[in-house]
């Protein structure tokens, strides 16, 4: 069903003099994890806040199944923020079945779901307490609820693993794979790099209010410039110097990291290193999705 | 489109059962409708003993002075005012009773010699009423001496004769009574406009210090927030005034301090009104001061002119209507939309405001709703997102 995807497009926003999106443009699939990812400050936020509406684009559009996003079709959505809020002195239960019958779900529907999610992340005992009397995890757990408990049919989720215990990020990892089993488009943004790599089906890197790199993991790691590792003890400083569309990034005692120009040919390097001596490691590597945003990062600055 | 609007309503009704559900389960208001109803019951009881005293004597009677008894309490009734007497089996025993205050007088004697004893002061009216006893018997001992065949006649048709008196304005008989229910239900609807006027300003704060308000916000309109507060806490209001208020008529009937039950009623029905005015006039207003600011601790800061306004228009209000509830400056102040709330009622209770003023009132103030709404509105839409440093009115008014 590719008409239930949510289309980001071309939304621009500025504060004042300040760019904060420049035609961020990107769309979650059904059914599928995308994680955001970008420094502070990059235009995560303001993105996620866009889509529900909390904030008004300058420009450019928000689709849910190929129309624009209005008020009736926000309260199908599921929305954690990066400010958590909660009412500090309304009771869990209470608190979960409010927010549900404000989007829109009868009073019963909203009590059940409400128990069922308080069930599931595992706050049963905690249901007629004060939210302010929980601990912050248990805090964030309710935050969940609040997203899940209206049945949504998109989810947005504003850095939903920060301050989370290991146990709590598997709860919270198997939550979204599950919502995304069911056909719903889940966009989350994070800083845990390695868990995004883990988690997310597709992921989008955001630099200065811009998306500059979207795709499955292993579509950006090839994406990004071959490097291959080369050890060969006995060759001179200067072996790899006169080999064609061949730079070197980094050279520690007796090992070398090249960076391959697109095309060049991997089998001339190695008859090239073979010629100085032994080689004790020929290798092709993948970056990591933390390499690849250190880089992506870094890129920006330079300009 | 209908079923927008139906679901605007319901998102408006949900916000406004959230308030009163918590408004009603929260101690404060038990505690704070327990304690109005005690402030009242105390100045109603301080009331009675104060009106008692005057209208009511208690006259201990011994020795010969006991046949005037039936006299005393007709003549006295004759003048409006009432004499229970009690029989005393001598002076001395008299004496320690109106040392004690059991007795408020004492009188003994012969009728035509009657002497009366009081603890430090004789109410005007009784010292008449004992005179003209005394005067009474005096003179039927002249007239029998005199031989006239029937003194108790001619007696009779002395003292029946009075003048007559025309008044250019009759005065109310009830005007005190009045005066007292329409004082006590200006310091009510004060109390109540500025207690949750604050409770909505608090709220408001809550949501923003809490966070919550950008995950409503996501779900429901600003106008629909603000809406369902301030609708939510002023039904609370609404119902903690009703509540006081037939408690209030409840006793004042009971124990007869008022009278005027009808007119008291009455008050309390326009009461309600003009809380509801009021309440809305100001509510809006205090909304929009707390969406400024995202602490706790800033609220009393952003309230703090608009409670200004309030209590200096009260004193003032509250001062003039004391001093002369007719006068034009009372009429003048009660058509100020921003003051009527409170003076309106407080001359309606005393029966003072001719309808065309009421009309007059409630018009002016049902134009200052929308102005100040439409304006607090506005204030809160774009302030009430903006967290962090407390919001420029300037800003929030773009």
């Amino acid at each position: 069903m590719p008409s239930t995807c949510l289309e980001i497009d071309r939304v621009s926003k500025r504060y004042g003099e300040v760019v904060a999106l420049r035609e961020m443009t990107f769309e979650v699939r059904p059914g599928e994890l995308f994680g955001f990812v970008g420094s502070n400050g990059a235009g995560k936020t303001t993105t996620m806040r866009i889509v529900l509406g909390v904030l008004a684009a300058d420009s450019g559009e928000v689709r849910w199944n190929g129309a624009p996003v209005d008020f009736a079709t926000r309260t199908r959505f599921g929305y954690m923020p990066e400010e958590r809020g909660l009412y500090p002195k309304m009771k869990v239960l209470h608190q979960l079945a409010y927010l549900a019958e404000l989007h829109g779900m009868s009073i019963q529907a909203a009590q059940r779901n409400a128990e069922f999610w308080i069930g599931k992340l595992g706050l049963r005992d905690r249901r007629q307490d004060t939210v302010q009397s929980l601990s912050l995890g248990n805090q964030q757990r309710v935050q969940l609820c609040a997203a899940l408990v209206h049945e949504p049919e998109v989810l947005v989720l504003d850095e939903p693993f920060s301050g989370l215990d290991p146990v709590a990020v598997d709860v919270m990892s198997q939550v979204l794979r599950d919502k995304a089993d069911e056909g719903v488009p889940v966009l989350f943004s994070s800083h845990q790099l390695d868990l995004v790599q883990r988690l997310c089906d597709r992921v989008g890197i955001v630099r200065s209010g811009q998306m500059v790199a979207a795709g499955t993991v292993a579509e950006l790691r090839s994406g990004a410039a071959a490097r291959l590792i080369v050890e060969a003890p006995d060759a001179p400083a200067d072996w790899a110097r006169g080999l064609a569309g061949v730079t070197v990034t980094e050279r520690t005692a007796g090992r070398w990291t090249l960076e391959l120009a697109p095309g060049t040919d991997e089998q001339r390097i190695l008859h090239a290193a073979l010629a100085t001596g032994p080689v004790t490691e020929f290798s092709r590597h993948k970056p990591t999705l933390g390499e690849l945003f250190r880089n992506v990062v870094t890129e920006g600055d330079a300009r | 489109m209908t079923r927008l609007v139906r679901e605007g309503r319901r998102a408006v009704w949900l916000i406004a059962r959230r308030e009163i559900a918590m408004q009603l389960r929260s101690k404060g208001f038990a505690v704070s409708t327990g304690v109005i109803i005690l402030v009242l019951a105390g100045y109603l009881l301080l009331h009675t003993t104060v009106l008692g005293t005057g209208a009511r004597s208690t006259v201990g009677l011994t020795g010969q002075a006991s046949a005037v008894a039936g006299q005393l309490r007709v003549a006295a009734e004759q003048l409006g005012h009432e004499v229970r007497t009690v029989q005393v089996p001598d002076a001395d025993t008299g004496r320690e009773q109106v040392a004690d205050g059991e007795l408020d007088v004492l009188v003994s004697g012969s009728p035509s010699t009657l002497r009366v004893l009081a603890d430090s002061q004789l109410d005007e009216s009784l010292r008449n009423v004992l005179n003209g006893l005394t005067r009474q018997q005096v003179l039927a001992a002249k007239l029998a001496e005199a031989g006239v065949e029937d003194p108790g006649a001619t007696l009779g048709s002395v003292y029946t004769s009075q003048v007559r008196v025309d008044y250019l304005n009759p005065p109310d008989a009830d005007l005190d009574q009045r005066l007292v229910v329409g004082l006590v239900l200006a310091v009510l609807l004060y109390m109540s406009v500025i207690t949750y006027g604050m409770q909505v300003a608090t709220g408001v704060v809550e949501e923003k210090s809490s966070r919550i308000v950008e995950l409503l916000l996501a779900t429901v309109r600003p106008w629909q927030l603000l809406l369902g507060k301030v609708a939510g806490i002023g039904t609370v209001g609404l119902c903690q005034l009703a509540i006081v208020g037939v408690v209030g008529l409840t006793l004042t009937s009971v124990t007869g301090v008022l009278t005027v039950s009808g007119v008291t009623a009455g008050a309390l029905l326009w009461g309600l009104v003009w809380y509801l005015l009021g309440f809305f006039l100001y509510a809006t207003v205090f909304a929009a001061a707390g969406s400024l600011v995202s602490r706790q601790e800033e609220t009393q800061q952003v309230t703090g002119p608009m409670m200004a306004i309030l209590v200096i228009g009260f004193v003032i209000g509250f001062n003039v209507l004391l001093q002369g509830a007719t006068s034009s400056l009372a009429v003048g102040l009660s058509l100020v939309p921003l003051l009527s709330p409170i003076m309106m009622p407080a001359r309606i209770a005393m029966g003072l405001a001719p309808a065309w003023q009421i009309a007059v009132a409630i018009l002016g103030t049902l134009a200052m709703i929308a102005l100040v709404t439409w304006l607090a509105g506005k204030i809160y839409g774009n302030a009430v997102l903006r967290t962090g440093s407390r919001v420029k009115l300037r800003e929030a008014l773009n």
